[in-house]
C-alpha cells in the first residue's frame, strides 16, 4: 500500500492533467482561435472588448453561483431567476423615479430577492414541489409582476451614485488614485519613455491606470500566497497531491490575472462590477468548501437519505439554496438595471439558461453532489468568450445560439466520457 | 464424466492500475451447479462480468469456450443469445411496472411495433409457475416482497430461454425460508438438466447445493473443491481457501466484560407504518440495553428490526407513535428529529449502506465527519486540517483499506465501505449504538475485523445493540438476545442460553400462535 501512496504524490501525469483542466484548455483553444482569426487579429484581446467582456457577463457569474447551489442539491434548477432579474429592476427602477434614496433601494431590491427566493424554497423545501415545477411558476408570475410594475414600459435611472456603483459608463471604474495622488507620475508616463511605451503600448501609455494594475499584482501575490499554504499544509499532513500539476495551475492563474489587470488598466482601469463579481465568487467558494452548511449542500445533492440520517434537516438545505439564489437574483437585478441605465419589461429572458449552462459546461454533475464554483467561473467566462468572439467576427446572430448549444452539448459530453473511463 | 459446458481459460482482465483478475481458469459441466465464492473484491463478478459480455472480447485476455466454440461476445445480448443469463445481486425490476411487463423488458414479446400483451401475459404466467410463484403476471412490481421479486427474476432469465444461469448472491436480500426455498428450486432447475453458476458469501448454501466450489482469491484461482464426497464440504474448508488460512474462531473472545446499568430501555413502544398507518410495523415492544452490553436482536426478513431502530433514533420511520423512550432512567420527549438522536448520544448504523448511510460521491473524510461536523468546526467554518487528522485517525484505528481518505467512497469495497459508516457514526460519540446488519454482504475477513471493533466498543462501555439475520453472528457476539417476530418481540434469553435451535422454536411457536 505504501507503494501505492508514493504513485499518488510523485510524478505528472499528463492525461489526468487534461482530464481535470479540459475546460481551461479549451477556453484558452477558444480565445486564441478567435485571436488569430483572420482580418480581425488580436481583436478580442484589445482591452476594451476585454472589459465589456466582464460587464456584459457580470449577471450571469452572479446568477450561476446561486444556481450551482441549487443543482449541487440535486440537480435542481431555477427557472425563474430571469424574471426576478427583471422584478426587482422594476420595483427598483420605479422607487428611483420616484425619488427614493438609493441605499434605500439597494436594500429593497435585495430583500425582495430574497423574499422571493425563500417563498419558492418553501414550495420545494417544505411541501415538496418539484423544483422545476415551483420555479417555472415564478417565471411566468414574476415576468408578470414586472409588467405590472411597469405598466408596460422601460423605465429609466437618473441616479448618478447607483449608476457609478453598479453601472457600466465611464465613471463606474476605480479611479486611479496612484496617479492622481502623485502627479508627477505623469511625467514618467510619456510616449517619450521608451521602455515604459514599449512595454505597455504606444496607445495606451499616457492613460495607464497604475491603481488597477496594483490591485491586479495584489490579488496574484495573495493567491499564490495561499496556494503555497495550501500545499505546504497538505504536505505537512501527508496528503498525497500532485505538486507538478499545482504548480502549473497557480502559475496560470495569476499570470492570467496579472494579463487581465494589465489590460483593464490600459483603457478605464478596474471596474465597478468586478468588484461585485469578485466580492460574490469569493464568498461562496468559502461556503461552499469550508463551511458547514456548504458540505450539506454536497452530501444532499449525493445521498439525501443518508444526509437526513445523519442528522442534517434537509429541508433547510434546500430551503437555504433557493432563498440563496433568490438573493443574488436581486443582486444581479441590481447590475443588470445599472448597466442598461433601466430597466425593460423584457430584460432577464433567457438569464437562467445562461447560469445553468455555465454551470453544466463548468464541470457541475447534472444528478448533483458535484460541482464547484472555481468550474463554474471557467463555464461562465468560456460562454462569454464564444459570445464576444463571434459578435467580433460577425456570426449572424441566430448562428451565435446555435454555437452556444453545441458548446453546452460537447462541454457535458467531454465531462461524462472522462467520468467514465476513470470508472 | 459430464460434458464441458463452459471453459474460461486464462482469463486477465486488467483496469487502470489493477489486475482483477490475473489467470482464472473456470470448468463447469453441463447441468451442474457450481459455485464460485471469495471474500469481496476477489474477481468474482468481474469474472462474470467478462463472461456476460459486459465487458467486450477484446478488453481481456484469454478465452471464453462455450458449448465448444469460442466465443467473443461484445455485449450482453450476445450471450444471452446463447443462454448465457446473469441475474445480478441488485434486483433489477421497474416497481411500476407489472411483472409480464418486467420479465420482457428488452425482449418485448410480439411485431416490432406492437406488443401483444395476450402473449406476453400468458407466457409470464407459464414461467412464474415454473418458478412456482403463484401470482398473477398482470400485478405490479413494487406490490409483492422482495423474495417474491427475485423469484421473477428467476422467471424472467428462464423466459430468455436460460441455458447457463448465473446468480450473483440471489439469497442476500432473502430471509431464511425464502432463500432455502431459492436454494431447493435452484436444486429442480438442476433435475431438468440446467446448468448454473452461483456466486454467495453464504457457505452454508455453497454446502447445501453446489456440486462443485472454485475459490478465487486476490484475482486468481485457488482451488476448485469437489462437493461429491460423502460429508458436505465444512465451511472451515471453504473459508480455508478464502482468506488462505484457517479460521479457527468466527467471533473474536469478549475480554473483560463489564455490564453496568441500564442505559437506555424503550417501554410499549409502538409504530405503525408510514403508508398504511392501520398497520404495525412496532408492536408494543419493551426492551432495555445496559452500559457495556451488546443486545442482539435475532428476527428473519421483515420481522420488524429495521423499523424498531431507525424509529427508536430519532422517529426516522414510521408514525403514530406511542410509547416511552428512556435514556439513563429520564424520560425522552418524542420528537421527529435525527439530530436530537444524535444529541441524545444514540447512533444508528444503517444496513443498507448505500442507499442510507454513505454519501458514495464524496471523499472518506467527508464522510467521516458529517454526522458530527459541529466537533471539527468553529463557527459552522470547517477546519480543515482537523477534519483531515480525524479521517485518519479512524482509517488506521478500523484499519480502512485506501491509498489516502480522499478516495471517493464509492472506490472501496463492501467491507471498506462498511468501516466508513462505522466510522462516521464513531466519530459521532454515541453512547447506545443501533447496529442494524453491520456485516452484510461484506466478506470473512472484514467480518472479523467488524466483530472486533463492536467488542471494541463495549468495552468501552458503549451499549450496542446489533440486529441481524444471521443466527451464529447474533449467538457468537451478544450478552444477551431479544427475538422478534411479526413487528413483537417474542422472547429474550442471555446468550449462554440460546442455541439456533430453541431461537428457531421460539420462533415457529410464535408464529402458530398468532
Amino acid at each position: 500500500m505504501s507503494e501505492q501512496k508514493k504513485t499518488l504524490t510523485q510524478g505528472f501525469k499528463p492525461g489526468e492533467f487534461f482530464q481535470k483542466y479540459t475546460m481551461i484548455i479549451a477556453l484558452v483553444v477558444v480565445t486564441i482561435v478567435f485571436a488569430l482569426w483572420p482580418g480581425k487579429q488580436g481583436l478580442i484581446l484589445q482591452p476594451a472588448n476585454l472589459t465589456g467582456l466582464i460587464a456584459e457577463n457580470g449577471y450571469v457569474f452572479i446568477l450561476a453561483t446561486g444556481m450551482l447551489l441549487c443543482i449541487l442539491t440535486g440537480g435542481n434548477i431555477d427557472l425563474s431567476v430571469g424574471s426576478v432579474v427583471c422584478f426587482t429592476a422594476a420595483v427598483g427602477c420605479t422607487m428611483m423615479a420616484a425619488g427614493a434614496n438609493m441605499w434605500l433601494t439597494v436594500l429593497v431590491m435585495l430583500a425582495i430577492g430574497l423574499a422571493i427566493g425563500a417563498f419558492q424554497g418553501f414550495w420545494i423545501a417544505k411541501i415538496r414541489v418539484p423544483a422545476f415545477i415551483a420555479t417555472l411558476a415564478g417565471m411566468y408570475a414574476f415576468r408578470g409582476f414586472s409588467n405590472v410594475v411597469l405598466n408596460g414600459y422601460r423605465v429609466d435611472i437618473a441616479n448618478e451614485q447607483f449608476l457609478m456603483l453598479f453601472g457600466n459608463g465611464k465613471s463606474s471604474y476605480i479611479p486611479d488614485v496612484i496617479r492622481q495622488g502623485i502627479p508627477s507620475l505623469d511625467t514618467v508616463f510619456t510616449k517619450d519613455n521608451a521602455f515604459l511605451s514599449g512595454l505597455i503600448g504606444q496607445n495606451f501609455v499616457t492613460k495607464f491606470n497604475l491603481t488597477c494594475m496594483c490591485i491586479g499584482l495584489i490579488a496574484a501575490i495573495a493567491f499564490v500566497a495561499l496556494k503555497v499554504h495550501k500545499i505546504l499544509s497538505q504536505k505537512k499532513l501527508g496528503i498525497s497531491q500532485s505538486i507538478p500539476g499545482q504548480i502549473i495551475s497557480t502559475v496560470v492563474i495569476s499570470v492570467l490575472v496579472l494579463w487581465v489587470s494589465f489590460k483593464l488598466a490600459c483603457y478605464r482601469g478596474f471596474p465597478m462590477v468586478l468588484i461585485w463579481i469578485a466580492l460574490v465568487l469569493g464568498i461562496y467558494a468559502y461556503i461552499t468548501t469550508k463551511t458547514a452548511i456548504g458540505r450539506h449542500l454536497y452530501a444532499v445533492g449525493g445521498n439525501e437519505k443518508a444526509t437526513a440520517l445523519s442528522g442534517v434537516k434537509t429541508r433547510n438545505v434546500f430551503w437555504f439554496a433557493y432563498a440563496n439564489i433568490g438573493l443574488l437574483a436581486g443582486l444581479a437585478g441590481i447590475l443588470t438595471a445599472g448597466r442598461a441605465k433601466g430597466i425593460d419589461p423584457v430584460y432577464g429572458e433567457g438569464y437562467e439558461m445562461d447560469a445553468i449552462a455555465s454551470c453544466f459546461i463548468g464541470g457541475a454533475s447534472a444528478y448533483g453532489g458535484t460541482g464547484k464554483v472555481s468550474g463554474m467561473i471557467i463555464g461562465a467566462i468560456l460562454m462569454g468568450v464564444i459570445n464576444k468572439g463571434m459578435i467580433i467576427v460577425g456570426v449572424d446572430a441566430n448562428y451565435q445560439k446555435v454555437v452556444k448549444g453545441i458548446v453546452l452539448l460537447i462541454a457535458v459530453m467531454f465531462d461524462v466520457l472522462s467520468k467514465r473511463q476513470k470508472r | 464424466m459430464a460434458k464441458i459446458l463452459l471453459e474460461m481459460k486464462n482469463i486477465t482482465k486488467t483496469f487502470p492500475g489493477v489486475k482483477a483478475l490475473d489467470n482464472v481458469n473456470l470448468q463447469v459441466e453441463e447441468g451442474e451447479i457450481h459455485a464460485l465464492v471469495g471474500e469481496n473484491g476477489a474477481g468474482k463478478s468481474t469474472l462474470m462480468n467478462v463472461l456476460s459480455g459486459i465487458y467486450p472480447h477484446g478488453t481481456y485476455e484469454g478465452d471464453i469456450i462455450y458449448d465448444g466454440q469460442v466465443c467473443k461476445f461484445s455485449n450482453i445480448k450476445d450471450s444471452e443469445k446463447l443462454g448465457i443469463v446473469i441475474i445480478h445481486q441488485e434486483l433489477a425490476l421497474v416497481p411500476e411496472m407489472t411483472i409480464g411487463e418486467n420479465m420482457y423488458l428488452g425482449n418485448e414479446c410480439g411485431h416490432k411495433f406492437a406488443i401483444n400483451w395476450n402473449k406476453t401475459y400468458s407466457e409470464a404466467d407459464k414461467y412464474l409457475k415454473m418458478v412456482g410463484l403463484e401470482e398473477s403476471s398482470k400485478i405490479q412490481v413494487k406490490t409483492i416482497g422482495t423474495g417474491k421479486q427475485q423469484l421473477v427474476e428467476i422467471a424472467k432469465a428462464l423466459a430468455k430461454k436460460a441455458r447457463l444461469l448465473i446468480l450473483d448472491e440471489p439469497t442476500s436480500s432473502l430471509n431464511e425460508e425464502d432463500s432455502r426455498a431459492l436454494l431447493d428450486l435452484m436444486l429442480s432447475f438442476k433435475k431438468q438438466g440446467m446448468t448454473m453458476i452461483i456466486i454467495t458469501h453464504k457457505l452454508n448454501e455453497v454446502s447445501y447445493v453446489a456440486d462443485k466450489i472454485t475459490v478465487i482469491r486476490d484475482g486468481t484461482t485457488i482451488e476448485t473443491i469437489d462437493n461429491h464426497g460423502k460429508e458436505p464440504v465444512s465451511e472451515e474448508r471453504i473459508i480455508k481457501g478464502m482468506v488462505g488460512r484457517e479460521i479457527t474462531n468466527r467471533f473474536p473472545k469478549r475480554e473483560n466484560v463489564k455490564i453496568g446499568d441500564i442505559r437506555m430501555e424503550i417501554d410499549h413502544w409502538t409504530v405503525h407504518h408510514p403508508l398504511y398507518p392501520e398497520r404495525k410495523v412496532v408492536d408494543d415492544v419493551s426492551m432495555y440495553v445496559r452500559q457495556g452490553e451488546v443486545v442482539g436482536i435475532y428476527g428473519l426478513m421483515g420481522a420488524g428490526r429495521t423499523e424498531l431502530a431507525m424509529s427508536i433514533f430519532g422517529q426516522s420511520y414510521g408514525v403514530n407513535f406511542s410509547g416511552e423512550l428512556k435514556i439513563d432512567g429520564q424520560h425522552v420527549k418524542l420528537r421527529k428529529s435525527e439530530a436530537d438522536a444524535i444529541k441524545h448520544k444514540i447512533a444508528y448504523v444503517t444496513e443498507d449502506r448505500k442507499g442510507n448511510g454513505l454519501v458514495l460521491s464524496q471523499s472518506i473524510k467527508v464522510n467521516t465527519s458529517l454526522a458530527n461536523l459541529g466537533a471539527i468546526s468553529k463557527n459552522t467554518v470547517i477546519d480543515g486540517d482537523k477534519e483531515y487528522a480525524v479521517a485518519e485517525e479512524y482509517r488506521d484505528k478500523l484499519k480502512i483499506k485506501t491509498p489516502s481518505v480522499e478516495q471517493l467512497v464509492g472506490n472501496l469495497s463492501g467491507g471498506n465501505q462498511q468501516k466508513v459508516l462505522l466510522a462516521k457514526w464513531m466519530f459521532a460519540e454515541p453512547d447506545i449504538l443501533l447496529l442494524d446488519e453491520p456485516t452484510r454482504g461484506i466478506d470473512v475477513g472484514a467480518k472479523y475485523e467488524i466483530y472486533c471493533i463492536i467488542n471494541d466498543l463495549a468495552a468501552a462501555g458503549k451499549c450496542v445493540v446489533l440486529i441481524s439475520s444471521e443466527l451464529p453472528e447474533v449467538l457468537g457476539m451478544s450478552d444477551r438476545i431479544y427475538i422478534m417476530n411479526e413487528a413483537k418481540i417474542i422472547g429474550e434469553m442471555p446468550a449462554n442460553q440460546a442455541t439456533q435451535e430453541n431461537i428457531m422454536a421460539a420462533i415457529l411457536r410464535s408464529g402458530r400462535g398468532a
